[in-house]
């Protein structure tokens, strides 16, 4: 080991010592009952607030997901989840704001110190009451006021199912349905919050809804639900997760997200997902099964996948995209790490339904360590889909002699005039690639970070610029310890 | 400044560098010559620290230092810097910004101030001009698609980026045509200096038409075998490596 892997060793063993010190504030928590009823479900929905309907229709999906089966067809392993032995509803009473930057756990803040995140940001992430160092108020009333004006909904699902029920129930559930597979089943009956955009005919969203997100540091929940509505011409960026680590004591996570591009609407949804992957011995870590998908329901309409997937223990996701509408366009850009004993079955679903429908995916799975990624995806076009064409780019960059790497494409076409192209290729970090990078002065992990950046960069050009350059930190930061 | 003492090197358990001894001193270029598979390039990675090449036997010292105690990239902080034979491709990386980041890498580990963009810019601007190598190169992922010519001239751009104080050539005119070479020769020679020695590895005489050295040595079978001034290379070239070889045994 270099003398330099030795001093961070001896740093993150100094600061567990503090980390123990650092945690011992008691937070009051209001639990629903444990274990998975339709009482719970009941208690949920009583919680929020909501209308009949939204309850019958939660308990439709409760009813619905008694009579189904877990999927075992990703190549993931874990031990079986007990659904029973859970808490589907948790909220501190009251969340005590931490006064200052010594309360927060020092490892987080190394973190969020090497992915260069303003002070001021790291506080609002850390949960630190901001208001000391810069008006976050204010800053938040700006954005609202300014997304008010362009007539853009941007509020908590929760808040939208009371003041927008009909725009709600309009599209709730029509990408996808209730009974669409096992965790959106689960996520359907018991989703706790999550987040509503409608942007109006005509509207670009002024601004990339990211920024308004990351001031609020808004958390997240174990069963989060999204819902974005983009209306006839309408455009809108959004921007989920956060580049810095999130410390998340739920291990099962099963969120659904739903969008929808009417004509000429455009989406661009972009996460990175930088949650607790577990030890370096492949211990705890969350579990993250989530259904996320985009319907070009209108002609020229479009939507846009960005993923960088860093974090979490098992990574079950395959963001999606049906081209309904004439002419629309799906794209899927996605960047999947592994290292340590993580594992990843992550991919897309290009569903080609109407004429002159195109799609595109790159998709660059890195695996380091013992871990294993699997990239899976289906390329699909119905008889009606004149004309349609896809471009698929499935590359994987492995790390050591330990983890592996693997691609399993699913193409089906009925229409003879379609044109699919996959392109695939696995490659290793080369010992000259590496041995050069050092002679010229650049440290092990630098070099590492430096050419799996390489590999990555025609995903990490799709994120929003602000991210892009922390995504690129991240990246590196993930791949710490894969070589030497 | 370099002190080769009886050096053994072996690669996969097989004994390449038979005690190899080889003084150089600062301001002077020695050549290092010899037929295929005598041990020339085995030589420059040993001395670059390139792992699997390992040290049995004797000694490196570099500026009073034991460079074999050194990790490569601690020793292109030092002003160890190898023009490779084989420049190698990085996938998306672009020139400049492979460039940047080693330049401050070196710095950082020297304790010198990081440079940003701008100034890095303007000093590879300063000396790619001389070497022919354009805008549009910088921009390029490095090294990908380039043609061999313009490969060594990139590394010697490096060369003249980075300022070492020992620079070793690995056979930089392998691939080069005339022109190339004399172009890349003309860098390396504005590069000597009274505080700068190099050490060039070469096959063939020619390259030493351009790049006239001050001391040759011949290697075979992992020793040197002969010493001599810039004529040796002439000798060499009338007799070929075998004579050579002969006589000194």
């Amino acid at each position: 080991m270099s003398s330099a892997a030795l001093e961070t060793k001896d740093t993150v063993a100094s600061l567990g010592e503090k980390y123990k010190y650092g945690f011992v504030t008691d937070i009051e928590m209001e639990r629903a009952p444990k274990g998975l009823s339709e009482e719970t479900v009941r208690y949920i929905s009583a919680k929020k607030g909501e209308p009949d309907w939204m309850l019958e229709w939660r308990l439709g999906a409760f009813r619905r997901w008694l009579a189904m089966k877990e999927p075992k067809w990703a190549r993931v392993h874990y031990p079986p989840i007990d659904y029973q032995d859970a808490y589907y509803y948790a909220a501190p009473k009251n969340t005590p704001k931490k006064q200052s930057l010594d309360e927060v756990d020092p490892k987080l803040l190394e973190t969020y110190n090497k992915l260069g995140i303003p002070l001021s940001e790291q506080m609002a992430l850390a949960g630190v009451a901001v208001d000391a160092v810069f008006d976050s108020v204010s800053v938040a009333t700006t954005f609202k006021e300014k997304l008010n004006e362009a007539g853009v909904i941007f509020c908590p699902i929760s808040e939208a199912i009371r003041d927008y029920p009909e725009l709600v129930k309009k599209y709730l559930g029509t990408v996808v349905p209730v009974t669409d597979n096992f965790f959106a089943t689960l996520n359907s009956a018991v989703f706790s919050d999550g987040t509503f955009v409608y942007v109006p005919k005509g509207v670009r969203c002024p601004m990339e809804l990211s920024t308004y997100f990351r001031i609020n540091a808004s958390e997240t929940g174990q069963f989060e639900r999204t819902l974005i509505v983009a209306d006839e011409g309408s455009y809108v960026s959004y921007l989920e997760g956060c580049t810095a680590p999130k410390r998340d004591e739920n291990q099962l996570h099963a969120a659904v997200v739903e969008l929808v591009a009417l004509d000429d609407a455009e989406i661009k949804y972009s996460t990175v997902q930088n949650w607790y992957p577990g030890d370096e011995n492949g211990l705890g870590g969350i579990y993250n099964f989530v259904t996320k998908r985009g319907d070009c329901r209108g002609d020229r309409s479009k939507i846009s996948w960005t993923q960088v997937e860093t974090g979490s223990a098992i990574t079950w996701k395959y963001p999606s995209c049906i081209l309904r509408g004439d002419d629309s366009i799906g794209e899927f850009y996605s960047i999947a790490i592994a290292n340590n004993f993580q594992q990843a079955d992550t991919g897309t679903k290009m569903i080609h339904l109407g004429r002159n429908t195109r799609s595109r995916i790159i998709s660059k799975g890195i695996s380091a360590g013992k871990a294993q990624n699997t990239y899976r995806g289906l390329v699909s076009v119905y008889g009606k889909a004149e004309n349609a064409r896809n471009f698929t780019q499935c590359d994987s960059l492995l790390i050591g002699a330990e983890c592996g790497a693997h691609t399993v494409p699913y193409i089906e076409s009925r229409n003879p005039s379609a044109r699919i192209e996959h392109e695939a290729t696995t490659s290793k970090i080369a010992e000259d690639q590496l041995f050069y990078c050092l002679q010229r002065g650049l440290g092990q992990e630098e070099a590492v970070a430096l050419i799996v950046n390489g590999f990555c960069k025609e995903v990490l050009q799709q994120l929003p610029m602000e991210f892009a350059v922390e995504a690129q930190k991240l990246v590196g930061i993930s791949l710490e310890g894969s070589v030497g | 400044m370099l002190d080769i003492k009886n050096l053994r090197v072996a690669v996969d358990g097989k004994e390449i560098l038979k005690g190899l001894t080889l003084k150089v001193e600062a301001g002077r270029v020695h050549a290092i010559m010899g037929p295929n598979g005598s041990g020339k390039s085995t030589l420059s990675y040993v001395l670059a620290g390139r792992s699997g090449y390992d040290i049995t036997e004797g000694s490196i010292t570099y500026n009073g230092e034991d460079l074999a105690a050194l990790a490569p990239e601690e020793r292109a902080a030092r002003g160890v810097f190898l023009a490779m034979q084989y420049p190698v491709e990085i996938p998306g990386v672009t020139t400049m910004m492979f460039l940047k980041s080693a330049l401050n890498a070196q710095r950082r580990s020297r304790g010198e101030l990081e440079l940003d963009a701008i100034t890095v810019l303007k000093r590879v601007r300063a000396k790619a001009a001389a070497l022919n190598v354009s805008e549009e190169m910088l921009k390029r992922a490095l090294n990908v698609g380039f043609s061999g010519g313009e490969k060594k001239r990139l590394e010697i751009l490096q060369m003249a980026l980075f300022e070492p104080s020992l620079a070793i050539l690995d056979e930089t005119d392998s691939g080069l045509d005339i022109d190339a070479l004399r172009l890349v020769a003309e860098g390396v020679n504005s590069l000597r200096t009274p505080e700068r020695a190099m050490l060039v590895i070469t096959h063939y005489q020619r390259l030493l038409d351009y790049i006239v050295p001050d001391r040759i040595h011949v290697l075979a079978k992992g020793r040197i075998v002969a010493e001599g001034g810039k004529e040796l290379a002439l000798e060499l070239e009338a007799k070929g490596y075998e004579q050579i070889v002969k006589d000194a045994a």
